[in-house]
C-alpha cells in the first residue's frame, strides 16, 4: 500500500510535506537539472527586498562541525527583477512557489506584501522577520513580540494569500514570539531560521567570516530546532513548518512527530542538490514499511 | 550532473600534491577546460560540504589489461591543505566518490592562430592542462609556471609533451628562474614582434591581480579562473561571489564564481574591491 503523502497547509494543497527552504534553493530553476521539481511539495525562493541588495563582504560562509555558518547578508535581485526575470520560470512548474521577503521598516514589509500579492506565480508569502528595524534603531523584528506583530498585521492587511511567518530561534521565549504572530493574523509559522554563531581562524587570529558572526545551519542545529518546533506546535493553534538540519526522510518524520505539518530542507540541498526529492521518497518508504496510511497522521503523534 | 565515481588511481606527484583519476559517465566528455567538479570527501557529516576542484584532464581510460574496454575518466590535481583534502589523499583504487559536475563556465578558446600565454601558480595549474590540450590544436602555446619552490611546479613534462613551450620561475630559485612568474611573462610580452596574444591564468589572488594589470596595460585579452568559498556550486547559496567592475557603494555588482565563473574576463572584475 502506498501511503498518502498529500498535506494541506494554510489553504495550500501540497503533494508531499517537503518544501525547499529560502536562501538554499535559489529561485527554483537552479535545481531543475538535479531533481524533478514536480516531486517536491513546494519551494521558497531567496529572501526578497524592495531594492536589489549586494549582501555582505567576503568570506561569507565557513564550515563548522556538522554545519555551516553563513553571513550572505540577504543578497537578492530585488522585487522588480524577481517579477521580470524569475517569476516566468515559476509558471512552468506545477509546484507552489513561496516568496520569502523582508524589509527594513514595517512600511517596507507591507509594501512587499502588497506587491507580492499581485504576482500570480506566487502561491504563498513567507515573512522573514530576522532583520533589524532600521527606523527603530536596529531592534530585531524577530526578537521583539510587539514589533513582530506589527509586521504581521501590516502584511496581513495587504494580502489574501497564505501568510507564513518565519521565526528566528535567537530568542529566549519562542512561544511568545509565535503567539504574537498568530494573534496578528499569520496563517502558518515556519521555524527555525539560522542560529547566530561565530567561528575563529586561530592562525590568522581573526573571525572566519568578514561579518564576524553568521547563521548556523545544518545537522548541528537539529536538536535545537526539534525542541522549538515541539514547543510552538503544542502551544499555538497554527500549522507549523519545521526545519533545521533535516538531511533524511527520518529526520523529516521526527519533525512531524514533534508537531510539524510540513518541513523545509535547506543546507541538505548544498550537499546533495537532489536532497528534497530523496527525502520525500525516504519518508514515503518509511511510512509504507511501518504501515502508516497517511503522512498527515504523523503530525504531533509523539507518544 | 551528479554521479558516483570510482577511483582509478590516486598518488602523490610532489610533496603535498596529489593526482587522482576517476571514472566518469559518457556525458562528461563534453567538459570544457576551466570547468570544475565538487565532490564529497566523506559520506558522513564531517566534512559536511562538498569540495571544489578544477578538471585537470578528461578523456578515455584504457585499462592496462589487454582486452578490457576503455571508458571515460577525469582527473583532478589537488594540494592537501585541510581535512577534506587529507581524506582524499587516504583513498585508494576502487573507492567510490560522489561527484557533481562539470560545473561553471570554462575558458573561451580565443582566436585560432594567435599566441596563447598560460600562467599558473602552484596548484593553479590544475585547470590549465585540459585548456592547453585544446589550445595546442590551433595555436602556439606558452606556459608560465610559478611557485615557491621546485616542489610547487607540477606536471611540466605533461605540458611539454603537448608541445607547449614552458617557462618556470620559483621564488627560491630551486627550479627555473629565481623570482615571480609574472617577470617571465613580462619578458615574453616585451620581446613580441607585433604579435597578438591572449592570456589565461589561474593561481593565488596576488598573481592573478598582477597578471590582469599586465594584460590591461598592454590591452591583451586576459581570462582568469577564480576561487571562492563554495557551499552549493550551482548558484544558490551566494557564498562564492566576487565583486564585479561596476561595484560601488550604490551598485551591488557581485558575480557568482560557481555559476557565472569560475573563469572571468579580467576586465569584468572589480580587482580593487576583492
Ligand atoms: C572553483 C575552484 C576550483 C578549485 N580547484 C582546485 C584544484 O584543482 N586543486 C586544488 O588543490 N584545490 C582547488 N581548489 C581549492 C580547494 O577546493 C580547497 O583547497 C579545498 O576545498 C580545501 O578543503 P579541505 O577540507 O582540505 O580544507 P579546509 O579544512 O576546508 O580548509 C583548509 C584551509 O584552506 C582554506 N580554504 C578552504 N577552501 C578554500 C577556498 N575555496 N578558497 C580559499 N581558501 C580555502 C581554509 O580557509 C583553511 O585555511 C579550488 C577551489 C575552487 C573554488
Ligand atoms: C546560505 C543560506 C542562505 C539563507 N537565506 C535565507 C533567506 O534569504 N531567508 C530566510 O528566511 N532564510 C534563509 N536561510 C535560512 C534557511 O532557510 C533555514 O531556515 C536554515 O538554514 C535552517 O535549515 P537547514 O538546517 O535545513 O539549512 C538561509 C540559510 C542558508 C544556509
Ligand atoms: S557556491 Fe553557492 S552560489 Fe556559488
Amino acid at each position: 500500500m502506498r501511503p498518502d503523502m498529500g498535506i494541506e497547509i494554510a489553504g495550500m494543497k501540497l503533494r508531499n510535506p517537503v518544501i525547499a527552504a529560502s536562501g538554499t534553493f535559489g529561485y527554483g530553476a537552479e535545481f531543475a537539472p538535479y531533481l524533478d521539481l514536480e516531486k517536491i511539495g513546494a519551494f521558497a525562493t531567496k529572501g526578497l527586498s524592495l531594492k536589489p541588495r549586494g549582501g555582505n563582504p567576503l568570506p561569507r560562509i565557513v564550515e563548522t562541525p556538522g554545519g555551516m555558518l553563513n553571513a550572505i547578508g540577504l543578497q537578492n535581485v530585488g522585487i522588480d527583477s524577481f517579477i521580470a526575470d524569475k517569476a516566468p520560470f515559476l509558471r512552468t512548474v506545477d509546484t507552489p512557489a513561496i516568496a520569502n521577503f523582508f524589509g527594513n521598516t514595517v512600511e517596507e514589509y507591507a509594501e512587499m506584501a502588497e506587491r507580492l500579492d499581485n504576482v500570480a506565480e506566487i502561491a504563498a508569502l513567507e515573512v522573514n522577520i530576522s532583520c533589524p528595524n532600521v527606523k527603530e534603531g536596529g531592534i530585531l523584528f524577530g526578537t521583539d513580540p510587539a514589533q513582530a506583530a506589527a509586521v504581521v498585521r501590516a502584511c496581513r492587511r495587504m494580502t489574501g494569500k497564505p501568510l507564513i511567518v518565519k521565526l528566528s530561534p535567537n530568542v529566549t521565549d519562542i512561544v511568545r514570539m509565535a503567539s504574537a504572530c498568530a494573534d496578528a493574523g499569520a496563517d502558518a509559522l515556519s521555524l527555525i531560521n539560522t542560529l547566530t554563531g561565530m567561528a575563529i581562524d586561530l592562525k590568522l587570529r581573526r573571525p572566519a567570516l568578514a561579518n564576524i558572526t553568521g547563521g548556523l545551519s545544518g545537522p548541528a542545529i537539529k536538536p535545537v530546532a526539534l525542541r522549538m518546533v515541539w514547543q510552538v506546535a503544542r502551544s499555538v493553534k497554527l500549522p507549523v513548518i519545521g526545519m533545521g538540519g533535516i538531511m533524511s526522510g527520518t529526520d523529516a518524520l521526527e519533525f512531524m512527530l514533534a508537531g510539524a505539518a510540513a518541513v523545509q530542507v535547506g543546507t541538505a540541498s548544498f550537499i546533495n542538490p537532489g536532497a528534497l526529492q530523496k527525502i520525500a521518497e525516504e519518508m514515503e518508504k518509511w511510512l509504507s514499511e511501518n504501515n502508516v496510511e497517511s503522512v498527515r497522521s504523523m503530525t504531533g503523534a509523539l507518544q | 550532473m551528479q554521479f558516483t565515481s570510482m577511483i582509478l588511481s590516486n598518488f602523490q606527484i610532489s610533496p603535498g600534491y596529489w593526482r587522482m583519476r576517476l571514472t566518469a559517465p559518457r556525458e562528461f566528455g563534453h567538459a570544457e577546460p576551466g570547468q570544475f567538479i565538487m565532490l564529497r570527501t566523506s559520506s558522513g557529516i564531517d566534512p559536511l560540504l562538498r569540495r571544489p576542484f578544477g578538471i585537470f584532464d578528461a578523456g578515455l581510460h584504457s585499462p592496462p589489461q589487454t582486452g578490457a574496454a576503455s571508458h571515460p575518466f577525469f582527473e583532478i590535481l589537488y594540494k592537501v591543505v585541510g581535512k577534506g583534502t587529507s581524506l582524499l589523499s587516504s583513498l585508494h583504487e576502487n573507492d567510490l566518490l560522489d561527484v557533481l559536475g562539470p560545473l561553471g563556465k570554462g575558458f573561451d578558446m580565443g582566436i585560432p592562430g594567435e599566441e596563447k600565454l598560460i600562467v599558473g601558480g602552484g596548484v593553479g595549474l590544475a585547470p590549465l592542462y585540459l585548456l592547453a590540450r585544446e589550445l595546442v590544436k590551433h595555436s602556439p602555446v606558452r606556459l608560465f609556471a610559478g611557485g615557491r619552490s621546485r616542489d610547487d611546479i607540477l606536471c611540466i613534462t605533461e605540458f611539454e609533451r603537448l608541445g607547449v613551450e614552458c617557462y618556470v620561475a620559483t621564488e627560491d630559485g630551486s627550479l627555473g628562474e629565481c623570482g615571480v612568474v609574472t617577470e617571465a611573462l613580462l619578458k615574453r610580452l616585451d620581446s613580441r614582434n607585433r604579435q597578438k596574444s591572449a592570456i589565461f591564468a589561474c593561481g593565488p589572488h596576488g598573481m592573478l591581480d598582477a597578471v590582469s594589470k599586465i594584460a590591461s596595460e598592454r590591452s591583451i585579452p586576459c581570462q582568469v579562473s577564480l576561487e571562492g568559498y563554495m557551499a552549493c556550486g550551482v548558484g544558490a547559496c551566494l557564498g562564492c561571489v566576487t565583486p564585479g567592475k561596476n561595484r560601488t557603494a550604490e551598485n551591488p555588482d557581485f558575480r557568482c564564481v560557481c555559476a557565472e565563473g569560475p573563469v572571468f574576463d579580467s576586465r569584468e572584475l572589480g580587482w580593487g574591491n576583492i
